[in-house]
């Protein structure tokens, strides 16, 4: 179940019954579809929703964590079979529209509706367990990968969901997810950040190794990992080192708050690449020494069971090298991934508006529903405007990274708004439940705890 | 499908606004602030060239009768009016915003006539400079308490009452008066009268003296036995339902708040722009990359004033977007306004700190913007009746429940 196909030509197996049936379906015949997206296609098709809201009571797992100590990673997890594969790697085409529009196309709203429902019903009733035990229910993962998740950044030609640019779509999918939890959304958006990373930037060997997995019924567990654990970070001054060796490079260094990082079956590391600059690095931690990792929970974002990972002195191969270490595609991995985070802001900072609002009318003080106060009701409404605000600029930013066009200003400022004003909101949401809000009985304190993580996360995710 | 840049075809549109700006606006730009009450001579020639924009065929308006609703999209996304209305309208005001409110025949009346006027009616008032007169001494925020009464007589509604804070009174040739015709029916009675600005019965009281936008003028009027035709009545004479009635009324808002927001982001723009080129002299520039903790204070500064632009701007866009595609946009329309008009506000006076004393005396325009900018988060509704208007939608109360 875990050996990859590295051929191209063999397609993914059909087993497992709740699974997509990627295989055998027809490639797309029209050209008129904006957004191939295979998974949604495939979804309005199946019951796999009514089954996933339905299905219940299957033992959930939760994964204690340890607090042991660096311990090494990936001993149980899969092998990559290194695959050869000639011509050229595979790229989605830029998406580009010529008017000002803010309306998701057809595809895109199904899969809104589709992650929203898989939000409300099975992240936001799993998300104060997973906050707790801090980790992610496996089951619940594996529902994700049904709803076609990680298939959102792999081309078409590689079995995957999409034949265009889709940031757009992901950052979509991402608020729907968020929604309903935050810290669940980055456990189960990770290796989607992964596979979108080497659908951009891999070369034609690394999509043919990695990305077929990622189309399997269980993707595997992989994260970007940029952040490292100091003040003031910046990811354009990385302490992690690569040093060119005889057959390839050796990392050496920290990272800190990678989503399930204890069970990383493949990591994107950055790390400085002496004489050069800040790279990406593909590595599989079954296949190299010298990688252990430490859970590390943190205020919030708990449930994407983050944890630190040590790298030292990790041997990797010439072909680790993602973007042939090119300044701009880590610039630009840099800058999606705060996207990314923009993008589960969002869908949180909703979450936290919508939880408010019916709270405010129903609760009364002095004879009246709180909200009929003016000092009540304008909080209310600023964190409605900010909520929208935070969204466009996120959608402006993934737009423009669709198309092509230069996008640095437009996720600087994106990443601003989320962090500033997600913050505000989610603080606002735990004032206005007052001594409610402090208390786990309602979500706002874990809003609260989750939102402070934009503006500190680096890499993790990305779109 | 999902695109937030600005389309092509608006290229030019906004082009010639932003040179207008720059080529007449700006120049003139302190002399009409010093010299109050003046009337800026250099616009009536500009007006016309503005009407020569509106009549760009499909492109829509540059002015404020752009605002008028086509009602019901056939679902096909549109970019029209109502958004190269907002584009025009925010490259003025990054040229001046006095000069903008003083432009003939682009007055927030018309907008109000583009807005509920009749078929008959537009015809008659176009090329008409129109202003709006809504607030008097006792009714400024709360329009439903307005006292100027509207008493049908014959062939004539005859008004009496005062009205203040009317904007490009004194110059206009029309003015739109909100008067009852009974006092007793609240706000179902409150309707739109245009008076011609020649009209004996409407006495020009004073012109105000402010604190910025000067290049306009602000006039009081006293109305004395104003006799208006009966076909001037903008809307139904009939005295419905309140909610319906007030409702048609309170809609002209919904068309001019989106212009008002876009005002501000003009200014926000114009503010930004200014203080980016000072800082840069004085060897400070933003790194969009690198985290904006870890850049000097005044780089971090212009992120985070870029950054509430940005949601002004877009939320903007999107009121205006809406408008275009036949969507209510109520909501969305008070959104951009709360947002854009404390944005300019605050960034404006964040420059003018950030320029320092280069900032704060009149060799620069920082400072005027300042003084400007603050209006913009006070007319057509201000910070905190937007935030009301907001709430009540949000929390689905009524104006009684939500005082």
């Amino acid at each position: 179940m875990y050996a990859t196909s590295g051929a191209l030509d063999e397609k993914p197996s059909c087993t497992g019954t709740f699974s997509y049936t990627v295989c055998g379906m027809a490639s797309p015949t029209s050209a008129s579809i904006g957004l191939a997206l295979r998974a949604v296609r495939t979804l309005a098709a199946s019951d796999v929703l009514d089954r996933l809201g339905v299905r219940d009571g299957a033992e959930r797992v939760l994964y204690r964590t340890t607090r042991d100590g660096f311990r090494a990673v990936g001993t149980a997890g899969r092998t990559f079979t290194a695959a050869k594969r000639a011509g050229r790697p595979a790229r989605l085409k830029p998406t580009r529209s010529g008017l000002f529009d803010l309306t998701p196309t057809d595809e895109q709203q199904m899969l809104v509706e589709a992650f929203g429902e898989f939000a409300a019903k099975k992240l936001r009733p799993a998300a104060l367990d997973a906050d707790a035990s801090a980790a992610p229910p496996k089951e619940l993962l594996a529902q994700a990968e049904e709803l076609g998740l990680t298939m959102l950044g792999v081309p078409e030609e590689l079995g995957g969901a999409v034949e265009e640019r889709s940031s757009v779509t992901a950052v979509l999918a991402a608020e729907a997810l968020a929604h309903g939890d935050l810290g669940l959304a980055v456990a189960a958006l990770a290796p989607t950040g992964v596979a979108t990373a080497l659908t951009l930037w891999g070369d034609a060997d690394q999509q043919a190794t990695y990305l077929p997995s990622f189309v399997e019924d269980t993707a595997p567990a992989a994260a970007l990992a940029i952040l490292e654990p100091r003040p003031l970070f910046d990811p354009f001054t990385l302490q992690t080192t690569a040093r060119k060796t005889a057959s390839g490079y050796e990392l050496t260094g920290v990272k800190s708050l990678v989503p399930r990082g204890a069970e990383a079956e493949l990591l994107i590391v950055a790390a400085r690449l002496e004489g050069h600059g800040p790279a990406l690095f593909l590595v599989e931690p079954a296949q190299v020494e010298g990688l252990s990792a430490r859970p590390a929970p943190a205020m919030g974002v708990r449930a994407a069971g983050t944890a630190d990972l040590k790298l030292e002195a990790v041997a990797v191969p010439d072909s680790a090298l993602l973007g042939d270490g090119d300044p701009q595609v880590y610039a630009e991995a840099v800058r999606r991934a705060r996207l990314a985070w923009c993008a589960v802001a969002t869908g949180a900072a909703k979450a936290v508006v919508d939880h408010t609002i019916p709270y405010v009318n129903e609760r009364t003080a002095f004879g009246e529903p709180i909200s009929h106060r003016q000092s009540v009701a304008f909080a209310v409404s600023n964190m409605a405007i900010e909520a929208a605000g935070m969204r466009l600029a996120t959608l402006r930013a993934a737009a423009r990274a669709d198309a092509g066009e230069d996008f640095a200003r437009e996720v600087a400022v994106a990443r601003h708004l989320c962090s500033e004003q997600g913050m505000f909101i989610g603080s606002e949401g735990v004032q206005l439940l007052g001594g409610a809000g402090y208390i786990k009985e309602h979500p706002v304190e874990r809003w609260y705890r989750d939102l402070r993580a934009i503006g500190v996360m680096e890499g993790a995710l990305l779109v | 499908m999902i695109n937030l840049e600005l389309p092509k075809k608006f290229g030019p549109l906004v082009g010639q606004a932003h040179q207008v700006a720059t080529e007449v606006f700006r120049p003139i730009s302190r002399q009409y602030d010093r010299d109050e009450h003046a009337r800026p001579k250099e616009l009536d020639m500009l007006a016309a060239l503005v009407d020569g924009m509106n009549d760009g065929a499909d492109l829509g308006g540059a002015g404020a009768t752009g605002v008028r609703r086509t009602t019901g999209g056939d679902g096909e996304n549109k970019n029209g009016s109502n958004m190269s209305t907002a584009l025009s309208v925010m490259e003025l005001c990054w040229g001046d915003v006095g000069l903008l409110l003083s432009m003939p025949r682009q007055g927030l009346g018309n907008a109000a006539i583009a807005s509920v006027a009749d078929d008959e009616q537009l015809k008659r008032f176009e090329g008409k400079w129109a202003a709006m007169a809504i607030t008097e001494p006792e009714a400024g925020s709360d329009s439903a308490a307005i006292r100027t009464t509207a008493t049908l007589d014959g062939d004539h509604y005859v008004l009496n009452g005062e009205k203040i804070y009317v904007t490009a009174g004194e110059r206009a040739d029309l003015v739109v008066v909100w008067a009852t015709l009974d006092k007793s029916k609240g706000r179902a009675a409150i309707k739109s009268f245009v008076v011609e600005r020649s009209n004996p019965g409407m006495i020009l009281e004073r012109l105000e003296h402010k604190l910025g936008i000067r290049a306009s003028d602000t006039a009081a009027f006293r109305l004395e036995n104003c006799r208006v035709p009966k076909e001037n009545l903008l809307g139904s004479p009939e005295i419905l339902d309140a909610k319906k009635s007030f409702a048609g009324v309170m809609q002209t808002f919904d068309n001019t708040r989106p212009l008002v927001a876009a005002m501000a982001v003009g200014l926000t723009r114009a503010c930004l722009e200014e203080t980016t080129r000072l800082v840069k002299e004085a060897g400070i520039t933003v790194d969009w990359d690198r985290p904006a903790q870890s850049q000097p204070a005044a780089a971090a500064e212009l992120l985070a004033m870029e950054a509430d632009y940005e949601a002004a701007r877009l939320l903007t866009l999107e009121a205006a977007w809406m408008a275009d595609n036949g969507k209510p946009n109520s909501l969305q329309a008070s959104m951009a306004k709360a947002k854009a008009g404390r944005t300019c506000v605050d960034v404006a006076l964040r420059c003018v700190r950030l320029a320092g004393g280069v900032g704060y005396s009149e060799e620069l325009l920082l400072e005027k913007w300042a003084r400007d900018g603050k209006i913009l988060d006070i007319f057509e509704g201000t910070q905190q009746i937007q935030l009301l208007i907001i709430a009540r939608q949000l929390l689905g109360k009524t104006s009684a429940e939500l005082r």
